[in-house]
């Protein structure tokens, strides 16, 4: 039975490998700012069997309260197995480039948050000398495109932040996987016109991320091709780069 | 992303954009908003009906599948509660390990809650267990004037009868609470019978039928003259004893429409003739429930072998006393007509009542028939399979429809008014309008 932490619990992503975990029997702890949404997952975890599910509500932006939330997660499952951090937020890249606070708000959200509450899980992690974190970061954050760059330097720094720790938390026998999705069909992608043949589904990323964890990934693209795309995106000299309406 | 809705005979080909409900606390907010912008919507499901009773008249469609969480499940007792997007297939894979089955199907696992509850479907059991919507005990209903209702067949009784078979009309349906039937195992003990014209096909149902659970037959309706409507009898039973396995076959898909129709004359004839031949006059055998119930799920996205243009099945029930008559005559129109069906399957109605005003089923035979949409197909064939169910004072099949007349449809369906005075002012779609307003 694996004991599972997963912050921003409501994310359909998070909510396809919480499925996926359910099968070989599952303890959850739930981390989400909308109790109510909660409420529905954790009985649906149930009903598909999960032996039990704790809901924690929080905002992740209110970084005073994750010491706190994360004791009540580790009492409700006493050893994390599995951590997720799935929890984020897709700005409008235009409003970002006029109002300070949406972009300074938008920042904090998808990176501050993620780095604090890692800042206080690993601490956790490696006094239990076990278990792996898996950070969603997204490809988004391995080049930052002029159409949704705010959102792609929050990934970027989530994703330097966890190279580092990873190196960290190996020395204590934790391990930290850094995923990296591309285009996935869930509400935060909805109202974009993306290229359907690159879109899949959550399901799809799931069955990815358990396996990459399975399997001790460090760095997870998924689907696949992007592990081909993103270096080809990178080499880029920034001279075209820079002109390309990406 | 706006992926496109289509209905899935693809006919009538109506864009539609597409709204999804990820939660059910957004769905009083989305029906207010377009109630407030004098907009209407209609809630779809999977889109596994055929014509344009999943389409929206405004051609804005509330996709309700991401809605796919189970609330609460009794094992114990086989009672089921789950939102509205959850496809049978999701209820499977949960519930037959644990030994329980839909009690009623309809001929694909890939249908939701909503969907089935709103066509009040029926499966190859309509003779012993009636229609799914006599074994839904509760629905959530979310209405865009008002707060959201619980009805059932004990709570709220009128607002049950206008949703169950209600298309849609009467509010999104935002969960569902359904009694599962137990089983022993997943397989089927299945008989299959030849017969050779449409005598033994009614003398094999009148003999068969009370002992199993599941009936229903295959018509070669290429045959002509004393073979008119020979085909095969199906019959099973859920085995008393095996194994409680998820059906886990792989899938093919059909990639992409091609331009024209694979089902063509020459086509048909070889499958029609082979098919029949195939099946030896008696066999028994214990087979999954996967190939007995869903044989054509097999292939997923079967509907674009019809190509571009789509496709329409015709579904209509026959009151039993004129279904003799009734079901030789539609077989001798669409032999004449030279436009066989791929898939002609007969099924016998039983007689318990169904709850929805608007249900479909009644005591007889139903029969349906599919085939390649071309543009002549209503003056040179449905409008002489019409005459012949009106005479017989059959009906037609919403699910299935794309083109009965109002005057048919208002016939056939009197409790019509009744729907449309409880209809949500911010629901309707292209079926209601053609078939109410003309
Ligand atoms: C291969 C195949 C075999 C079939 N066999 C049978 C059969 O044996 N018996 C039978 O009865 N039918 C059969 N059907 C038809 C199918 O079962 C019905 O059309 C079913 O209702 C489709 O469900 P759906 O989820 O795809 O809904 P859709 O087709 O998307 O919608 C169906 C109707 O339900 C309404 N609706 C959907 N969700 C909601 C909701 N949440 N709230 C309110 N209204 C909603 C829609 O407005 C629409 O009127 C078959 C279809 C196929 C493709
Ligand atoms: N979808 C893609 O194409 C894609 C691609 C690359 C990376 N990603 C990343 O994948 C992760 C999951 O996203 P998703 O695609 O599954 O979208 P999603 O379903 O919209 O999930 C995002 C979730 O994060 C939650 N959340 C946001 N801010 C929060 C906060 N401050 N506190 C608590 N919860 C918060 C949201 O909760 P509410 O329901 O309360 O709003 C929402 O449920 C995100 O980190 C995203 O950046 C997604």
């Amino acid at each position: 039975m694996k004991r599972i932490l997963i912050a921003g619990a409501t994310s359909a992503i998070a909510m396809a490998c919480a499925r996926k975990w359910v099968d070989g029997g599952a303890r959850f702890a739930l981390i989400g700012r909308n109790g109510e949404r909660l409420e529905a997952i954790a009985r649906d975890l149930e009903a598909r069997g999960a032996e039990h599910v704790s809901v924690h509500r929080l905002d992740m932006t209110a970084l005073e309260l994750h010491a706190e939330t994360l004791q009540a997660c580790y009492e409700a499952l006493n050893v994390v197995d599995i951590a997720l951090v799935a929890h984020g937020t897709l700005p409008d890249q235009r409003e970002c480039e006029t109002s300070v606070s949406t972009a300074l708000r938008e920042f904090s959200n998808n990176a501050v948050s993620v780095i604090a509450f890692l800042t206080a899980l690993a601490q956790q992690m490696e006094r239990q000398g076990h278990g792996t974190i898996a950070v969603i970061s997204s490809v988004a954050g391995d080049r930052g495109r002029r159409s949704n760059y705010l959102y792609g330097s929050a990934k970027a720094a989530v994703t330097a932040f966890c190279e580092g720790l990873r190196g960290r938390l190996w020395t204590a026998g934790v391990h930290l996987m850094t995923i990296k999705p591309g285009f996935v069909d869930t509400p935060m992608t909805r109202h974009l016109d993306l290229p359907r043949a690159l879109v899949v589904g959550p399901e799809h990323v799931a069955k990815d991320i358990v396996r990459g964890i399975e399997r001790g990934k460090n760095t997870l693209y998924t689907p696949w091709f992007w592990a081909w795309i993103m270096p080809l995106l990178r080499g880029l000299p920034d001279s075209i780069f820079k002109r390309i309406r990406l | 992303m706006t992926l496109s809705f289509q209905s899935w005979g693809r006919y009538p080909a109506l864009p539609q954009r597409v709204r999804y409900c990820h939660w059910r606390d957004e769905l009083a907010r989305v029906l207010g908003a377009a109630l407030g912008e004098g907009d209407t919507t209609l809630p779809v499901g999977n889109g596994r009906s055929y014509g344009d009773s999943c389409l929206a008249a405004s051609g804005q469609v509330l996709r309700m599948r991401p809605l796919d969480r189970i609330i609460a499940v009794d094992w114990a007792t086989g009672r089921i509660e789950a939102e509205a997007g959850v496809t049978l297939e999701e209820v499977l894979a949960l519930s037959i390990p644990r030994g329980w089955f839909l009690p009623v199907t309809p001929g694909t696992r890939y249908v939701t809650l909503g969907g089935a509850v709103a066509n009040d479907v029926h499966g190859k059991n309509h003779h012993v267990r009636g229609t799914f919507g006599r074994h839904v005990r509760r629905i959530g209903l979310v209405r865009s004037e008002r707060a959201p209702l619980v009805c059932g067949p004990e709570t709220e009784r009128d607002w049950f009868a206008v949703t169950v078979g209600g298309l849609g009309l009467s509010g999104v349906i935002d969960w569902v609470e359904l009694q599962l039937l137990p089983i022993r195992s997943s397989l089927v003990d299945s008989i299959e019978m030849r017969f050779d014209n449409l005598d033994e096909f009614f003398d094999l149902s009148a003999l068969h039928d009370a002992s199993y659970e599941y009936s229903v037959a295959w018509i070669d309706c290429l045959a002509r003259g004393n073979e008119t409507g020979r085909g095969v009898y199906m019959a099973g039973n859920h085995a008393a004893e095996g194994a409680l396995a998820v059906d886990m076959r792989r899938q093919f898909a059909l990639p992409f429409a091609p331009r024209g129709s694979l089902v063509n004359a020459v086509s048909l004839r070889m499958f029609n003739g082979v098919y029949y031949r195939a099946h030896s006059p008696m066999a028994r055998k214990r087979v999954g429930y996967g190939p007995f119930f869903y044989p054509l799920d097999a292939i997923l996205h079967w509907n674009r072998m019809y190509g571009a243009k789509g496709f329409q099945q015709y579904q209509c029930v026959v009151p039993e006393d004129a279904a003799r008559e009734g079901i030789r005559a539609l077989l001798e129109a669409v032999a004449a007509s030279g436009m066989g069906s791929f898939l002609a399957v007969l099924k016998r109605c039983g007689d318990l009542a169904s709850p929805g005003l608007l249900s479909f089923p009644m005591p007889g035979v139903s029969l349906a028939l599919d085939f390649p949409q071309h543009d002549d197909i209503d003056a040179k064939l449905f409008s002489r399979l019409d005459a012949i169910t009106r005479a017989a004072s059959g009906r037609l099949y919403p699910a299935k429809d794309a083109h009965m007349t109002g005057a048919d449809f208002r016939r056939a369906y009197p409790a019509w008014e009744q729907v449309e005075a409880k209809r949500d002012p911010a629901l309707t779609s292209r079926f209601w309008q053609r078939v109410t307003r003309s």
